[in-house]
């Protein structure tokens, strides 16, 4: 039997680690330690109800488990075989418990490949990495492949970069491989940067070695003996586990001179990031392991040609990374029948918002937003009503009720308007003013324009002063129709891909949503409830019992009224801070 | 050179491979907009980093617009640099510039001059439809440049200058986004960082984020006092350039109109630096005589090559980078410092005034001049050897302040006796120069014999490091010169590692010498001018009646009635200067 304990960042926070701790030291004072092992995974995905405890090989999915819970893991379903009912998972749908993961929509749609090993393996030991076909891949390729048969196998996979611009891996690889140099570097993008996406961060906590075994066999297609990862200092959990794996691969003579008896010398050296998000375009990342400032330059000349240290250099993603061993060791047939015509396998994404199973899912391309939506998703919170989907992170765009049956790739989202990014998901409901959400999109990319070109350095800002505007209720129709050109001309003639899709954001809502934007300006109206320059706070008389309650509580004495009778709101001194709202017993306070 | 076809706005165009559209463009007569572009072909520097997105043009088939200053030709390619895309797209952007720019170009040092002035104006933009937030940024007054950051547009121009052509490092982009700015390391202010005032940046920079400290107030001021007797000196440089103010040819010699112009602003006494340049080589040439005997006499204590120590930006630049060898460069002080010291020590004294009732003003093509006169050793009890360096540009303010018409001065002539001077002293303003008037004095001197042919056109020339070996008689000579602290960075290495046999080196901080100092006539990158400059300063001397230094009567004179002998007992106090190690001089607070 064995014990999953999820060791993911977030899991991790809620002390998963003393969990494990917990469940090894009372199985071994049951005397069971040798036979019941526990093992601290990496990232089980279901982040909405961490922290997991999975048991195998029954499947069983403990959610929200605290370290107090592990007496009754131990005593009721190791010892007795009786599942611990309410750390069970619960269908919102018909309330029943759901005895095994595989039972649950979470999972049931979703197919893992790059997040293949997390959840299911130590992270911490190459040993059982080793045992789930790890670095045969690499034996593969170094043992029966040619460099160009590695390269032509991603190429007819049809595997396309996952970090944001879908750019065809096999091509790429082929592209450095051809341009000839006396040192060529291999370079692993995890500057993970979008809000709210981890996907890179769970791959490299859950599943390191599957990210240093594809940099390897990329060094090997292109002809390159050195490995960088750029990774963002945010990451130490990340970055330790790196570091173990490293020393691991090194000991196993599967980093280093001769690797596997092959000749063939390859490492890996991490390069630490300071998490500005710019610094994930591929040339601002170069520029700053070498110490640069982190800011892109024009291409060409690409990193193939002349990256880092002038060199030729390739640079994927973790994710990308990720699928390449599992390519090389099942073919690229079995891959590219995975997805639809032009998207190849599958896309992991980070689903937040206002949906009910928040976490990190892997789904094969071509899945619909509905499907991710409401059966892995869960629907959306309280049973509200689907108003938009955020992907790409703030260089994407909104996705609507319209696009709900989309099968979704990289060619549909850039058709719909918006884009893959790196996997971002943020579902909203009627709750979601989508000129807000267009506004907090803009502020992230103004303070992440790294102010090398005009159009991102003082367009975005001025984009977002515009929005500004309109929120407090001062926009004018002439302000939407500035916005409309600035977007246009931020998107025509920025440097780098940060500008040059910053501005979707507010293309697709001004699309999408346009009525929205109209009541902004015109009716000076929020109907989601969410810009309180343009919401009032009203007490109705005829609800009003006098309590004091309300004004007792406004940090601001906006409120006025003597006891048992009617109490007024100065609108001039009200902060809109709804304190009062939660403190009336009586629903007299409402907004409008 | 591999020609390929290509069409700009339906014309067709031969373009090399590999060439950029901007320059593909520029060759066909198509001029396309540019700001942060910045290019001086003769000393091989070039800015491009693509960021003002001002010069984007339509390429059919791609996606978005490209920026025509880094995008390469490609067979066939079809371009359109003024199509309505293009056209709403930068005025847009230029537009967008403005908005974070302040509008107060009434008091702007670089109106009239400046590229984003120009630019708009081309474009038509007469509102700014994008208003928002404005970019401050605190005023960082140097001894010599004013940074007013608030103007930076981001051309990364002067970082460009800072950084690859003077290897000085003192500018670099800081912060992110709209808080975006070049500034010195740490955001420390200009005085604390390593910094050797030589005022590229501010030649580069396209809009008055970087000026020069302006002192024609203070000059103005002085002139007027009716206690103080004001006397000026002009370089050399300031006569082949300064027309270029007034509408002239570049290359034009103004040195008649010069002297007529300073007259009519009421300074008391027009001399001429380049007779300091005369004195400086009397001095220079002798340290290098004894140096040179003393080490073929085998004297192991003896620094060979010597520097010459004229420049400023240079002077500050060792200081800074090389404090182990702070032996090496002459201990002669610059003409500037030479001239003031003869001026308030034997012209004063001959004029019956104190030194604090004389104001020495000077006229220099230079920036670093303002720092250079303003050093404790160059004082007497707090009173400066020169009081004031004003710039060529800020005489140019002068001369229009007081309405004089330029073109039309009469033709006049320094004032005797610190205003008469050789060709020597002249070439001081162009690269090489100096150490040809040296070699001009120091052949006859240690060889005894008269030289036949005074110019030496090995020693000439805009190339940024060169080297040649003149004869004395028997005895190879070598001497190095640089221009640019990247080029002399090269050649000071070399000596520092004992990898070089020259005996003589000159360094100019600037591009081609002073001639493209910081203090001239903007160029806007257009390196032609210099080199009109340069061929100027080489007529100046060609028509010159006496071309050797230790020629000129009024030099002899110096030496008979004051001075006794160069390097002797007052030349040693007055008219030689010793180095300061200021590798720490450079703070770096928490």
């Amino acid at each position: 039997m064995h014990l999953l304990v999820c060791g993911g960042t977030g899991c991790n926070a809620s002390k998963s680690q003393e969990i494990a701790e917990n469940l090894k030291s009372t199985l071994t004072d049951k005397g069971l330690g040798n036979e019941v092992q526990v093992i601290l995974t990496g990232c089980f995905g279901f982040c909405e109800k961490g922290p997991i405890v999975k048991i195998m090989p029954d499947n069983t999915f403990y959610t929200e488990v605290k370290p107090e819970d592990v007496a009754d893991i131990i005593e009721e379903h190791v010892i007795k075989g009786r599942k611990v009912t309410r750390l069970l998972y619960t269908d919102p749908e018909n309330k029943q418990h759901v005895a095994d993961s595989k039972h649950m929509g979470f999972y049931k749609k979703q197919l893992r490949i790059a997040l293949r090993n997390c959840g299911f393996i130590d992270p911490q030991n190459i040993e059982e990495y080793v045992g789930a076909d790890g670095y045969s891949a690499l034996a593969k390729c170094l043992g029966e492949m040619t460099p160009e048969q590695v390269i032509n196998e991603i190429k007819l996979s049809g595997l396309r970069g996952r970090g944001g611009g879908g750019f065809p891996t096999g091509l790429k690889w082929e592209i450095a491989s051809k341009n000839h140099a006396d040192q060529k570097y291999v370079v692993c993008n995890a500057d993970e940067g979008d809000p709210g996406a981890f996907m890179d961060r769970s791959i490299l906590e859950g599943d390191p070695h599957s990210v240093l075994e594809a940099m390897t066999i990329n060094g090997y297609a292109i002809g390159a003996t050195k490995g960088l990862i750029y990774i963002r200092a945010e990451y130490p959990l990340a970055i330790n586990r790196l570091l173990t794996a490293i020393g691991q691969a090194r000991e196993y003579g599967l980093l280093g001179k001769d690797i596997l008896g092959s000749g063939f010398e390859f490492d890996i050296e991490l390069r630490y990031g300071a998490g500005a998000f710019v610094c994930g375009e591929e040339t601002a990342l170069i520029h700053s392991m070498e110490g640069q400032r982190g800011e892109p330059t024009f291409k060409p000349p690409f990193p193939a040609q002349s990256g880092y240290n002038k060199k030729p250099t390739n640079v994927n993603n973790v994710e990308t990374y990720a699928n390449i061993p599992i390519i090389i060791n099942k073919g690229a047939n079995w891959f590219n029948k995975i997805g639809t015509e032009k998207s190849k396998g599958t896309k992991v994404f980070a689903l937040a918002g206002q949906i009910n199973n928040v976490g990190l899912i892997e789904v094969p391309m071509g899945i619909t937003l509905r499907e991710i939506i409401y059966e892995i998703g869960g629907g959306i919170k309280g049973g509200r009503e689907f108003k938009a989907a955020q992907t790409g992170g703030p260089s994407g765009g909104c996705l609507t009720s319209a696009h709900l049956d989309t099968p979704i790739d990289y060619d549909n989202l850039i058709a719909a308007g918006s884009m893959m990014g790196s996997g971002g998901m943020v579902v909203m409901d009627e709750t979601s003013c989508m000129v807000a959400i267009a506004k907090f999109y803009l502020e992230f990319t103004v303070e992440e324009s790294c102010g090398k070109c005009t159009p991102c350095r003082v367009g975005n800002k001025r984009l977002h002063e515009i929005l500004e505007k309109i929120t407090k209720g001062n926009g004018t129709m002439e302000d939407l129709d500035n916005l409309r050109n600035l977007s246009r001309v931020i998107k025509d003639t920025a440097l780098c891909g940060l500008g040059q899709t910053s501005p979707n954001p507010v293309i697709s809502t001004i699309e999408n949503f346009y009525d929205e934007y109209v009541e902004h300006i015109k009716d000076k109206k929020c109907r989601a409830g969410v810009c309180k320059s343009l919401m009032q706070y009203v007490i109705d008389p005829v609800q009003c019992v006098g309590c004091t309650a309300c004004a007792r509580n406004c940090p601001v004495n906006a409120i006025q009224g003597e006891k048992k009778m009617t109490h007024v709101i100065n609108t001039e001194l009200c902060i809109k801070c709804g304190a009062c709202i939660e403190k009336c017993k009586f629903n007299a306070i409402s907004i409008c | 050179m591999e020609m390929i076809n290509i069409t700009i706005d339906n014309k067709p165009v031969q373009a090399e491979k590999g060439q950029t559209i901007l320059k593909a463009a520029r060759k066909a007569g198509i001029e396309i907009p540019t700001l942060c572009y910045y290019e001086l072909d003769g000393i091989k520097l070039e800015n491009r980093p693509g960021g003002c997105r001002v010069c984007i043009v339509e390429v059919e088939g791609r996606k978005n617009l490209a920026p025509a200053c880094a995008t390469e030709v490609m067979e066939g390619m079809v371009i359109h640099t003024h199509s309505l895309r293009v056209v709403n797209s930068r005025r847009t952007v230029v537009e967008l510039i403005l908005s974070d720019h302040p509008a107060d170009c009434l008091v702007c040092p670089k109106s009239g001059k400046c590229e984003l002035q120009t630019l708009a104006q081309r474009l038509g933009i007469r509102e700014i439809p994008y208003q928002g937030a404005q970019s401050t940024y605190r005023k960082d007054m140097s001894p010599a440049i004013i940074r007013d950051i608030d103007k930076c547009i981001m051309c990364r121009r002067c970082e460009t200058v800072c950084n690859e052509w003077q290897t000085v490092g003192a500018l670099s982009a800081v912060n992110r986004g709209f808080e975006a700015v070049v500034a010195p390391a740490f955001e420390q202010d200009l005085e604390k960082s390593p910094c050797t005032y030589c005022g590229q940046c501010l030649m580069a920079c396209p809009v008055g984020a970087l000026s020069e400290v302006d002192q024609t107030r203070q000059v103005i001021t002085a002139i007027s006092d009716p206690k103080k007797t004001v006397v000026v000196q002009t370089a050399p440089a300031v006569r082949v350039a300064l027309g270029e103010e007034f509408g002239m040819e570049p290359g034009t010699i103004v040195t008649g109109k010069l002297a007529a112009a300073l007259r009519k602003i009421g300074f008391d006494y027009i001399f001429d630096t380049d007779f300091a340049a005369d004195l400086t080589i009397m001095e220079e040439g002798t340290e290098l005589l004894n140096r040179i005997s003393r080490f073929t006499q085998g004297d192991k204590t003896v620094k060979l090559p010597i520097l010459t120590s004229c420049c400023p930006g240079w002077v500050n630049f060792f200081e800074v980078n090389y404090p182990d060898m702070l032996d090496v460069p002459s201990t002669a002080k610059s003409p500037q410092q030479m001239f003031g010291a003869v001026a308030k020590n034997y012209w004063a004294n001959q004029l019956g005034i104190k030194r604090e009732d004389m104001v020495v003003v000077s006229i220099m093509p230079c920036v670093a001049k303002k720092f250079e006169c303003q050093r404790d050793e160059f004082k007497v009890d707090g009173n400066p050897d020169v009081d004031f360096a004003l710039t060529t540009r800020e005489l140019a303010e002068l001369i229009r302040q007081f309405n004089i018409d330029f073109e039309a001065l009469p033709l006049e002539d320094f004032d005797k006796p610190l205003g008469e001077s050789t060709g020597a002293g002249v070439i001081f303003g162009a690269t090489g120069g100096v150490i040809e008037a040296a070699t001009r004095t120091a052949y006859e001197l240690f060889t005894g014999k008269k030289l036949e042919k005074v110019d030496f056109n090995e020693l000439r020339g805009l190339e940024g490091v060169r080297s040649a070996t003149v004869d004395f008689n028997g005895t190879p000579i070598n001497i190095g010169i640089a221009h640019g602290l990247s080029n002399a960075r090269q050649l000071l290495d070399d000596v520092r590692a004992g990898k070089t046999n020259f005996h003589a080196i000159e360094v100019m901080a600037c591009p081609g010498g002073c001639i493209g100092g910081a203090g001239q006539p903007f160029h806007h990158g257009d390196f032609d001018i210099i080199r009109k400059r340069h061929a100027a300063i080489y007529r100046e001397d060609a028509g010159k009646p006496i071309r050797k230094s230790h020629e000129n009567p009024y030099i002899q004179a110096l030496y008979k009635d004051w001075l006794g002998e160069p390097c002797g007992e007052i030349s040693h106090h007055l008219l030689h200067t010793h180095y300061f190690d200021k590798s720490k001089h450079i703070e770096i607070e928490g």
